[in-house]
C-alpha cells in the first residue's frame, strides 16, 4: 500500500516541475523589458537599472534564476502583487476557499442529480426518458457557460427575482471567516439568516459551474451502467429471483461506478478553469475572478503565483483521486 | 482483383461469390453512420452554417459594421416595435444583429479549421515521432503532453492569451496550444498499436525509410480516431475562442466573433435580452452540432461499437 502511494507520489514530481517551469518561462515571453513591467518606469538611470537587475537576480543565467524560483516556491514565497503589495500566496489563500466552496458545491449537485439521472437512463434503456437525459447531456456538454449564467440571472434574479445577482452574501451581515466556508461559517456563527442569504447566492453559480460536470456524469454512468448490465453476472443475479433493484444498486452499481469516481475527479480540472467564467459572471469573489482581474492590471507576479497554485492544487486532486481509487480497487494497487 | 475473377468465371464456382463481395469501406462507413439520427442532423446543421459563413456576403441584410443610429437596440420583429429590416433586432449601436451572427458565422468556422489544423499537425507530428522513435523522444514529449494537460485547459488558454496579448490571432494560437496533447495522445497510441504489425514489419523489411514508414505505411491506420477528435476539436475550438472573447482576451470589438459581442453588450442584459440570446445561441447550435456529428463518427467508426 505505502509503495503504491509512494509511486504515485515520485510521478507528479516531473510534472510539477515542469508546471513550474511554464509558468517560470511564460512570465518571460510577456512582451517589454521585465524592470520596466514591474517597476513601471521608464528611462532610467543605468546604474540604477543594474542595480534592480540584480536586486531581482535578472543579471544571473536563467538555469540559476530558475533555481532560485524553485527555491522560493518550495518555501511558499509565490512573490509580492506588483498592485496591493500583498504576498500572493496570502492573497490566494484568502479567496481559495470561496473558489473551494463554489466548485464542491457544483460537483455535489452533478453527482447528485446525474448519478441517478445516468443509471434510471441505462435501465430504461431507448425509453423517452434515456433519449431526454441523453439529448439533455449533449447540451448540457455543448454550453457556453458564461451565456448560461447569464440566461439563469435574466431569468432567475430579473425576472422572477428569486436569487441575488451576484457576490458571496448580502452586505448587510457580516461574518467572521473561520473556515473561509461562507455555509459553514454563517452556521457556526449561528447566523441563519445570513446562511440562507450564503445559499441563496450560491445557487446559480453552482448550476452554472455543475452543469458541463452533470453532462459528463449522466452520460458516463450510463455507458458504464450499459455495459455491466450486460454481464452474466448480472443475468445470473436476475434469474436467482433477486428483486430489480436489488440487481441495479448492488450489483450493478458498485461495478459501474469504478469508472464513474474516474470521471468525478478528472472534472476537477474542468471545474477550476469554469471557476473563472463562473466567478467573472457572478461577481464570486473566488481565485478565478482575481485571476481575470491580475491579467488586466498587468500584474504578472499574482498571474504567475496564482496560476502555479491552481495547477498545484489540480496536480493534488488527481493524486488523491488516484490514490483513493487504488485504496478502493485492489485491481489497480497490485496492477504492477 | 474482382473483376479478374468475373471475367474468368468457371463454369463450377456458382454466382454467390460476386454477393459476398465486402462492402467499399465507405458505403459501409455510410450506412452506419447514417443510422444515427442526431449525427445527420449535426452534418445538415453544420453544412448549414458552412453555408451562412462562405455566402455571408451575398446573404446578409446589411453591412455588420454600419451603425443605423435611428435604429438602436430594434428588438426582433415579432416583438411590439420590430422591423422586418432587421429581423432579429439591433444592438446598442445599431447594428444588424443578423449580419453581425452571418459574418460572425464565418469567424467561428474559420476559429475551429485553424484550431484544428494547427493542432491536428503538430499533435500528429509529436504523437508520430514519440510512438516510433520511443526511447527519450517518447518520454521527453509525452512528460510535455502531461504538463500541459494537468493545467485546466480553459487557465492555460487564458494565460497564454493573456501573455501573447488579446487577439482573435493569439486566441487562436492559445487555443491550440491547448488541445495539441489530445492529438499527441492518440496518435502515438494508435502507432504502438501498429507498429510492430506484420505489414509495417514487411514495409521496414523492404527498405521503407523511417519517413515513408511514419506518413504513407502506418498514418492511413490510425485515421480513424483523430477524425472523431477532430470534430470534436471544433466545438472545442469555437467554444474556448467565444470564452476567450467574452472575457476580454479575444477577438477585440467591433469584430462580429460570437462571444466578444455577447460581452460587448452585456450592459443591455435587461433592457435588450436579444442582443445576449441569439449570439449565444449560435455558439451552442454550432457546438451542439459538432458534438453530434463526433459522437455519430465515432459509433461509426469505431468497430467495436459496431453491431
Amino acid at each position: 500500500m505505502l509503495r503504491f502511494i509512494l509511486t504515485r507520489v515520485s510521478l507528479v514530481i516531473p510534472t510539477f516541475l515542469g508546471i513550474t517551469f511554464l509558468t517560470f518561462i511564460l512570465i518571460r515571453l510577456v512582451p517589454g523589458d521585465p524592470i520596466e513591467v514591474r517597476v513601471g518606469e521608464r528611462g532610467i538611470a543605468p546604474e540604477r537599472l543594474a542595480a534592480l537587475r540584480h536586486e531581482l537576480g535578472l543579471d544571473q543565467s536563467l538555469w540559476q534564476q530558475f533555481l532560485d524560483y524553485v527555491g522560493n516556491v518550495l518555501s511558499g514565497d509565490f512573490g509580492l502583487s506588483l498592485v496591493t503589495h500583498n504576498s500572493v500566496l496570502s492573497e490566494f489563500v484568502t479567496l481559495f476557499p470561496a473558489t473551494l466552496e463554489l466548485a464542491l458545491c457544483a460537483m455535489l449537485f452533478a453527482t447528485l442529480v446525474g448519478l441517478p439521472a445516468g443509471i434510471l437512463a441505462a435501465v430504461k434503456r431507448g425509453s423517452l426518458f434515456d433519449h431526454g437525459v441523453m439529448g439533455a447531456s449533449l447540451t448540457g456538454y455543448s454550453m457556453p457557460i458564461f451565456w448560461w449564467g447569464l440566461l439563469l440571472i435574466l431569468f432567475f434574479s430579473v425576472a422572477l427575482g428569486w436569487t441575488p445577482v451576484s457576490g458571496r452574501l448580502d452586505l448587510v451581515y457580516y461574518v467572521e471567516p473561520v473556515t473561509g466556508f461562507m455555509l459553514i461559517d454563517t452556521l457556526m456563527a449561528g447566523e441563519y439568516e445570513a446562511f440562507r442569504s450564503a445559499l441563496s447566492h450560491l445557487i446559480l453559480p453552482t448550476i452554472v459551474l455543475g452543469t458541463v460536470p452533470l453532462a459528463v456524469v449522466a452520460r458516463m454512468t450510463r455507458s458504464a451502467m450499459l455495459e455491466v448490465l450486460g454481464e452474466d453476472y448480472i443475468r445470473t443475479a436476475r434469474a436467482k429471483g433477486l428483486a430489480d433493484g436489488r440487481v441495479i444498486g448492488m450489483h450493478a452499481l458498485r461495478n459501474a461506478l469504478i469508472p464513474v469516481v474516474t470521471v468525478i475527479g478528472l472534472q476537477v480540472g474542468t471545474l477550476l478553469g469554469g471557476a473563472i467564467l463562473t466567478e467573472t459572471i457572478f461577481s464570486w469573489p473566488g481565485v478565478g475572478k482575481w485571476l481575470i482581474e491580475s491579467i488586466n492590471r498587468r500584474d504578472y507576479p499574482a498571474l504567475q503565483g496564482g496560476v502555479l497554485l491552481i495547477a498545484t492544487s489540480v496536480i493534488l486532486v488527481n493524486l488523491l483521486v488516484d490514490v483513493l481509487y487504488g485504496v478502493l480497487n485492489p485491481r489497480i494497487r497490485h496492477a504492477r | 482483383m474482382s473483376a479478374e475473377l468475373s471475367t474468368n468465371p468457371e463454369p463450377a464456382v456458382p454466382e454467390p461469390v460476386a454477393v459476398s463481395r465486402p462492402p467499399h469501406p465507405l458505403t459501409e462507413f455510410w450506412y452506419h453512420f447514417k443510422q444515427n439520427k442526431g449525427a445527420l442532423g449535426g452534418l445538415v446543421v453544420i453544412a448549414l452554417i458552412a453555408l451562412i459563413a462562405i455566402f455571408a456576403g451575398v446573404i446578409a441584410p446589411h453591412n455588420p459594421d454600419i451603425q443605423y443610429r435611428d435604429a438602436i437596440l430594434t428588438p426582433p420583429v415579432w416583438q411590439e416595435g420590430g422591423s422586418w429590416s432587421y429581423i432579429l433586432g439591433t444592438d446598442d449601436i445599431g447594428r444588424d444583429m443578423m449580419s453581425r451572427l452571418m459574418y460572425g458565422a464565418r469567424l467561428s468556422m474559420m476559429i475551429g479549421l485553424i484550431v484544428v489544423t494547427l493542432s491536428l499537425a503538430v499533435g500528429l507530428g509529436l504523437g508520430l515521432v514519440a510512438g516510433f522513435f520511443g526511447g527519450m523522444a517518447d518520454v521527453l514529449i509525452m512528460r510535455a503532453m502531461d504538463i500541459l494537460l494537468a493545467l485546466p485547459s480553459l487557465l492555460l488558454a487564458v494565460v497564454v492569451a493573456a501573455i501573447l496579448g488579446p487577439g482573435l490571432v493569439n486566441a487562436m494560437l492559445a487555443v491550440s496550444v491547448v488541445v495539441i496533447p489530445h492529438y499527441a495522445r492518440l496518435t502515438r497510441a494508435a502507432v504502438l498499436a501498429e507498429v510492430n504489425k506484420d505489414y509495417v514489419v514487411a514495409s521496414r523489411v523492404a527498405g521503407a525509410g523511417p519517413l515513408r514508414l511514419m506518413l504513407i505505411v502506418v498514418l492511413p491506420n490510425c485515421v480513424a480516431p483523430l477524425i472523431v477528435q477532430a470534430t470534436l476539436g471544433f466545438s472545442t475550438a469555437i467554444l474556448d475562442a467565444a470564452a476567450l472573447g467574452f472575457l476580454g482576451l479575444g477577438a477585440q470589438p467591433p469584430t462580429p466573433e460570437w462571444g466578444t459581442m455577447l460581452a460587448s453588450s452585456l450592459q443591455f442584459l435587461q433592457r435588450a435580452p436579444w442582443v445576449v440570446t441569439w449570439p449565444g445561441i449560435a455558439i451552442l447550435v454550432t457546438v451542439l452540432a459538432f458534438n453530434l456529428l463526433g459522437d455519430g463518427l465515432r459509433d461509426a467508426l469505431d468497430p467495436k461499437l459496431k453491431r
